[in-house]
């Protein structure tokens, strides 16, 4: 039980590094201490396939490639903008104001119950891929559109027009 | 496995839809505060990783695994959600030679 603290405590304390981190790189290495932090909280729900997605997806995949992004741009000390006191603040206020609402309203929801883990294969690749593939068939392959048009779009958002070239 | 999963026996959900809304929050000041197109959307996958958490402790709560095969596809969505909006973060700075999202004011009208 003290493990889901303390490992929830990580993910706060490297979430909050993210945002104030100066140097986008460090930013994005404190994300990927984040998303690991998050893969730790899914293999103790026995959440095991998306454990194992959620590090080779996110961690892999998405965070090198902003890792990558942030080569091609060449960001200097100068570039990086700054943004006034005021609108910090406001900002963080309204962060804030809207954590005590959400805060609040679980107040109001009341009980609690703890979270037990009755079936011991939910999360399994095996249990998860049958249902993947007999009730959510359709949006599956729908999804393999939507990587598809993304590709595409990516591709064509990313090459230079040829006729200003 | 078995020692492993019996260590969050006990732990309320209240105390993983607060884990979750202070992530989240997190992330909407990310957003708010900084003026780094990419920075923002690192918040913003902060954002989609949160709920990605809440749908899966939700799941495991009720004994559903369909909560889990929808946490999925979000992780595909944001995949593909990553690819286009670097995509267009990099013709930004080709165009603007910046990524401060001031510059990108006139976007407004």
């Amino acid at each position: 039980m003290s493990t889901f603290y303390f490992i929830a405590f990580l993910s706060v304390f490297f979430s909050i590094l993210v945002i104030t981190a100066k140097n986008p790189v460090h930013s994005i290495l404190y994300l990927i201490l984040t998303f690991s932090t998050f893969t730790v909280h899914y293999i103790l729900m026995n959440a095991q396939f998306l454990a194992v997605v959620n590090f080779i997806v996110y961690m892999g995949a998405i965070l090198v490639l902003f890792l990558y992004t942030l080569m091609l741009i060449n960001l200097n000390k100068e570039s990086e903008p700054r943004k006034s006191n005021l609108v910090k603040i406001a900002g963080f206020v309204g962060g804030a104001c809207f954590l005590i609402t959400i805060v609040a309203a679980l107040k109001a929801w009341g009980t609690s119950h703890p979270v037990v883990l009755n079936d011991p294969n939910l999360g399994l690749v095996k249990n998860l891929g049958k249902i993947l593939f007999n009730e959510y068939l359709l949006p599956f392959e729908v999804s393999s559109i939507l990587l598809l048009s993304a590709m595409v779009g990516a591709v064509l958002l990313a090459t230079k027009d040829p006729k200003t070239a | 496995m078995d020692t492993l999963t019996k260590t969050i026996q006990g732990v309320p959900l209240n105390h993983y839809i607060l884990l979750c809304a202070i992530i989240f929050s997190i992330g909407v000041i990310g957003v708010l505060i900084r003026r780094n197109a990419i920075v923002i959307f690192m918040s913003v996958e902060l954002m989609l990783n949160s709920v990605n958490l809440l749908l899966t402790a939700f799941s495991v709560y009720r004994g559903d695994a369909t909560g889990q095969v929808f946490v999925f596809f979000i992780m595909a969505l944001a995949a593909a959600e990553v690819a286009v909006g670097l995509a267009i973060i990099v013709m930004i700075y080709r165009n603007t030679n910046s990524v401060d999202i001031n510059v990108l004011n006139r976007l407004k009208w």
